[in-house]
């Protein structure tokens, strides 16, 4: 049964309530849970830090919301600390971050499956192709810097192969804005997705921006650098998708459904019950929120929550493998590029184009992402698998037995 | 560049006696305080304690066999009284290991060309002899997972834990700042692990009755103890030279 966003009320706000204790759990397995796990509590992570920006942002434009954003926000952000130190510490940087792009090609590969309007649907599924190839190049990073098999982490979901490569992903800013949804007649899931994705990729973009720097190796560092760059240029996509002219408090009646809607969809596909649990648990809060934020679009804004939102939930984000999808895609539109607002086929930019002209200068002198992955091919083990099998097992020039 | 020495004279900031008057200031402030708590660094340990006690599963498990060969293997091992999964655990641990020291001394090979060696430094042709072992020592591993109907391409338990203890290594080596010697230094602490950890493996194969392994093992050992004298006389001799040298003349990088 679809989930009722009028009927359910969840839990109140003045009843969600935290302790030190509470807010730091046992972690999830990096060895034993579920890829999916790993991908969820990243998104869920990003979707909290997004209700936070989102309403620090609003704060600043209304006096009037003010005093309702500070009491939300504060829940959240307790609920963000408890999501994202479900991470546990023997997870690198680097094994979070194959996380993040494993999450960008399944999640965003769901949305674009189940959009409904075919231009968010293509801008999904371009986004989804260079999210692929990202995870692509960190992979080469993990195998040839560290000398680990990247699918530990991705667990046979997701493929580790080139997408659109990353060098020609740079993109002139103006060429990474897109047309956004009318809030007047688009359907409510449109809005959802566009929250979630953009929420999603703008935590890819700031995890990358802490953690890039932290590494020792020099290309680690470029390759964090270059591909910051793109979820850069991706947050300027997705959000871009957002009607401007909602006013703030449809747009946070939005949120606080995308939230419900995003939770819900974790919950349903769980596996590892301490973070079911707290799906469950927060599922419940966001209820309480959106019902918060209803009371003050009928009181403040005098119109009815049902306007913008959906009487029951949507199906749930699948998180679960897309490959025949990726691969399909793949196949069809990795050469396309885009045209302020328009997808083209690479071969239709004309030369001097401002997107050419940006890309050719930030690669003048080598790509990062080039260079990692050159000649990469992943395989069982890492790529030394298939060294160690060519010499055998020698020792001391001699073969061993 | 980065520098071909280690200790010369410079700026460093870090030390109390760099700033003479704020210190005494602050010394004097921090004394002058009082704790908003009584107690000491206990209090650390008993929230340790507390969330040890709460863990569950720690940080995960082996594997089931893959094949049905290894589960013979298994419930022959277990006939014998032994846990198998933790031979295979640590088989585990040792595969991750070498098959990342490979990547240590491709990195060591990569400062070598930039900053060059020193008298009774490591030489182009010994490093490659030991990342050249390194990868015989994974393939060996792999093949005897394999053996006992393991997945050599699973991270076990304590092949997660020995990466946590061991980051460090790589990020030293890694460092565009680091010279050549600095890297002996890092390569030191992979190659003791190394060799104690050898040491163990051979004893549990040889308390599970894989005495054929145990013999294969030993091999991998003696050259591994090779690989740490070596690299502590790199180190030594690396250290020794530099003190040796004056301060203004310190040797300059390979071009």
């Amino acid at each position: 049964m679809a989930l009722d966003l009028f009927q359910e009320k969840g839990i109140p706000l003045e009843k969600q309530l935290f302790t030190w204790k509470d807010l730091v759990r046992r972690p999830y397995s990096k060895l034993d849970d579920d890829a999916f796990t790993r991908t969820r509590v990243i998104l869920m992570n990003g979707i909290e830090a997004d209700a936070l920006r989102m309403k620090h942002i609003f704060a600043r434009l209304s006096r009037e919301l003010r005093p309702h954003l500070a009491l939300v926000r504060r829940a959240e952000h307790h609920q963000q600390t408890m999501v994202n130190w479900l991470n546990p510490p023997d997870q690198s940087a680097l094994e979070t971050t194959l996380g993040f792009e494993q999450l960008a090609i399944e999640v965003t590969a769901s949305v674009a499956i189940h959009e409904p309007d075919p231009y968010l649907a293509q801008t999904y599924r371009f986004g989804m192709l260079e999210d692929f190839d990202h995870l692509y190049r960190y992979s080469a990073l993990y195998d040839r810097v560290e000398g680990k098999d990247p699918n530990n982490l991705i667990q046979s979901y997701s493929d580790i192969r080139p997408g659109r490569p990353t060098a020609v992903e740079h993109r002139h800013p103006l060429d990474d804005l897109r047309r956004p949804y009318d809030h007047k007649t688009a359907d409510p899931l449109s809005k959802l997705h566009a929250v979630t994705i953009t929420a999603a990729e703008f935590m890819t973009h700031d995890y990358y921006m802490v953690v890039g720097p932290q590494f020792a190796d020099p290309v680690a560092r470029q390759l964090y650098a270059e591909i910051a760059s793109i979820e850069e240029q991706h947050v300027t996509q997705y959000g871009s998708l957002c009607d401007p002219d909602e006013s703030l408090l449809e747009k946070w009646l939005l949120h606080e459904a995308t939230e419900v809607y995003n939770y819900s969809s974790c919950l349903a596909y769980e596996t590892n019950p301490y973070v079911k649990a707290v799906w469950q648990r927060f599922l419940d809060y966001e209820l309480g929120h959106l019902h918060y934020v209803m009371e003050l679009f009928k009181n403040l804004e005098r119109r009815d929550p049902a306007e913008v939102l959906p009487r029951t939930l949507p199906e749930p984000i699948a998180f679960k493998e897309h490959r025949e999808f990726v691969r399909k895609v793949l196949s069809q539109e990795v050469d396309l590029r885009s045209n302020g607002p328009d997808y083209v086929d690479a071969s239709r930019l004309p030369p001097g184009h401002r997107s050419l002209v940006y890309r050719d200068q930030l690669n003048s002198e080598g790509s990062p992402t080039e260079t990692v992955a050159a000649g990469y091919h992943w395989r069982p083990g890492t790529e030394l698998a298939a060294k160690a099998e060519r010499m055998g097992s020698v020792l001391e020039g001699r073969r061993l037995q | 560049m980065s520098k071909g020495t280690i200790a010369d004279v410079g700026m460093n900031r870090t030390g109390i006696k760099t700033s003479p008057i704020d210190s005494k200031d602050i010394i004097q402030e921090a004394q002058r305080a009082t704790p908003s708590s009584p107690g000491d660094g206990q209090g650390i340990m008993e929230v340790r304690k507390q969330y040890a006690r709460e863990a569950g599963d720690g940080l995960g498990s082996v594997p089931p066999p893959s094949s049905l060969k290894g589960m013979a293997k298994t419930a022959v091992d277990m006939l014998k009284g032994g846990k198998p999964t933790v031979f295979i655990d640590k088989l585990g641990e040792r595969l991750a290991f070498e098959r990342t020291g490979v990547r240590l001394y491709e990195g060591a090979l990569s400062k070598l060309d930039v900053f060059g060696s020193w008298e009774g430094g490591p030489s182009r042709e010994l490093l490659t002899k030991i990342l050249d072992d390194e990868m015989g020592h994974f393939a060996l591993l792999v093949e005897a997972m394999e053996k006992l109907g393991a997945d050599p391409t699973a991270v076990t338990p304590s092949a997660d834990l020995t990466s946590v203890i061991s980051m460090g290594v790589p990020a030293a080596i890694a460092d565009a700042r680091t010279n050549l010697r600095q890297c002996t230094q890092a390569l030191l602490v992979a190659e003791l692990t190394d060799n104690a950890s050898w040491e163990l493996l051979i004893d549990l194969a040889r308390g599970l009755g894989h005495d054929a392994l145990a013999d294969r093992f030993q091999q991998a050992l003696d050259a591994e103890a090779e690989h740490l004298l070596l690299v502590k006389g790199w180190l030594a001799a690396g250290v020794a030279t530099e003190a040796r040298a004056p301060m203004e003349s310190a040797p300059a990088p390979a071009p």
